[in-house]
């Protein structure tokens, strides 16, 4: 598959906001005294930005932005439509999260709760929105989900350890412990779902894309010599050796170089994994082989 | 329940592009705006097509079979492009199976292409909505072409003859009989789509004989000097 930008921001920006908010709850839930209502208010806000800029990445994606509301409509099969319907009403309730901190309004724990079953809600979305396509095998499992939630989460208690050696600094070395966690978790499902995906068989064969029994078929034209959609959207034109090279660094920017700095540099740390995290988005659509590709082997 | 659908005799295609050419012109011309044409006389022209015609070379020489392959939405019963579809602007109808775009709920999100294990949805850069072979819904229902002409562009124009139309779900209907008499099937079984089209596959005629029809029941006097087989059983004749 060929990686959409728009697409690589949403899901790495809005993640991060996801994790960022659980991470804020739980200063909250567990050191009430410690986090200040300016503290979490602040954060709040923080992740409503890291969410706004996500939401504005997807519109990039769409061919009629005008028309994203009726996204919304088809929640009952679509994980996509899901995900339209999340994304809103978990910044509605970080919102909501963040105007009681500063206004000082009761029940913050409660509305809180709710932000956080939003934002796994939310995760749960994304990710099955990418496990939910069968034919893409290299997505289509739990681990994906797993990933999203995982990778989310590790940046956003990341920036949460960064926000907090600078807002909240009695905080910050819990958060940057959190994160560590966090991080290596994520370092450890998706170097899963790396060793599944490079023992995966491909998803079809070119016998039963064209129904002939023979074991050599080789495609002498595909219709167009100038390309198609279908060249376009599903080959990234890159080599096999620049997707390959990209494995050791994502690894690395998103989860060796962050898990070393977190404690003296989490912004840093953030900043890196950040760049880390895209790669790896990257990567994990390039990764993707679609069985449509059997009928666009050779131009002509 | 009726499921409309081609049946595309791989046989008999000779790789013309003549559906590809009639299936562009008729679908450019229609109510729903032009099939986009990026660079239509520069470098690398390309364009939006909601059928395209494949080569394929079977085995190697001098067993060499050159396979033109015609490649459309399949109409499947089970779509993977209609339940992703976030608007619903991806829809299949009920009446006859078609699958469809509404191109004014379709956002381009691009999704539904994904979910298709065929690459049978094309994007269309100008009008930046997903589009699809429409089976020409907007000709095989129209009540002002004379019947036989109520039938895709594509069919109509196949000089040989090579695509089928018509109800897979009528046990009688000319598309079922040559499926069930002529071997046809399905692209991708392990999708799990269930595509309505259906493909022939290439066949080379041969006529069976076996020895005792041409020693015995054929030419029962075997004036032809051939050897007679005396494991045979006897004839007819011999018997009497």
């Amino acid at each position: 598959m060929r990686p959409a930008f728009s697409v690589l921001f949403l899901t790495t920006l809005i993640g991060a906001g996801q994790g960022m908010f659980i991470a804020l709850f739980f200063c909250e839930l567990l050191a009430p005294e410690r986090a200040s209502p300016i503290f979490l208010a602040g954060g709040a806000a923080l992740v409503l930005v890291l969410c706004g800029l996500g939401l504005i990445a997807s519109f990039f994606h769409l061919g009629h932005p005008e028309r994203a509301w009726r996204a919304a409509t088809m929640w009952r099969t679509s994980w996509l439509s899901r995900e339209v319907i999340a994304l809103p009403a978990f910044m509605a309730a970080a919102f909501a999260y963040g105007v009681a901190h500063y206004t000082g309004v009761p029940g913050t724990l409660a509305l809180g709760m709710i932000g956080v079953v939003l934002a796994l809600t939310l995760f749960v979305c994304t990710g099955m929105i990418y496990a939910a396509i069968r034919v893409l095998k290299e997505w289509a499992h739990p681990l994906t989900v797993v990933n999203f939630i995982l990778l989310g989460m590790a940046s956003g208690v990341m920036l949460a350890a960064a926000y907090g050696a600078f807002a909240a600094p009695e905080l910050a070395a819990a958060l940057a412990r959190m994160a560590f966690l966090a991080t290596v978790l994520a370092a450890v499902t998706r170097g899963a779902a790396l060793i599944r995906n490079a023992r995966l068989s491909p998803f079809s064969t070119m016998q039963s894309a064209l129904g002939i029994r023979h074991p050599r078929i080789v495609q002498k034209s595909q219709g167009a010599m100038g390309g198609s959609y279908n060249t376009r959207e599903y080959f990234h034109g890159k080599s096999p050796e620049f997707v390959r090279g990209l494995i050791p660094a994502f690894i690395l920017a998103s989860f060796v170089l962050p898990l070393a700095l977190v404690a003296s540099l989490p912004l840093l740390a953030f900043l890196i994994q950040y760049g880390g995290l895209l790669a790896e988005r990257w990567f994990f659509f390039a990764e993707a082989r679609h069985p449509q590709n059997l009928y666009y082997q050779t131009v002509g | 329940m009726t499921q409309l659908a081609l049946v595309i005799d791989l046989n008999v295609c000779v790789g013309c592009h003549a559906c590809v050419t009639n299936c562009k012109q008729w679908n450019t011309s229609g109510a729903a705006g032009a099939l986009t044409d990026c660079n239509p006389y520069e470098q690398n022209p390309n364009g939006t097509f909601f059928n395209r015609v494949q080569t394929f070379e079977v085995g190697g020489f001098p067993s060499t079979e050159t396979v033109h392959f015609p490649k459309s939405c399949l109409h499947c019963e089970d779509p993977a492009c209609v339940p992703v579809c976030p608007t619903g602007a991806s829809y299949k109808r009920k009446e006859d199976g078609i699958v469809l775009v509404d191109y004014d709920k379709c956002i381009g999100c691009k999704y539904c292409s994904w979910a298709c294990p065929y690459g049978v949805r094309e994007f269309d850069e100008q009008r930046k909505v997903m589009t699809k072979c429409t089976l020409c819904v907007d000709r095989i229902y129209d009540q002002s072409l004379p019947e036989e002409r109520r039938k895709p562009s594509c069919v109509l124009a196949c000089p040989a003859g090579a695509r089928l139309f018509g109800d897979v779900h009528d046990p009688d209907s000319v598309v079922s009989t040559a499926i069930r008499e002529r071997g046809g099937y399905q692209l991708m079984p392990e999708a799990g789509t269930n595509p309505a089209n259906h493909y022939l596959p290439r066949r080379k005629t041969a006529i069976p004989v076996r020895a005792d029809e041409l020693y015995r029941a054929d030419n029962p006097h075997k004036i032809d000097g051939a050897p007679f087989d005396t494991s045979l059983p006897p004839t007819t004749e011999e018997l009497n």
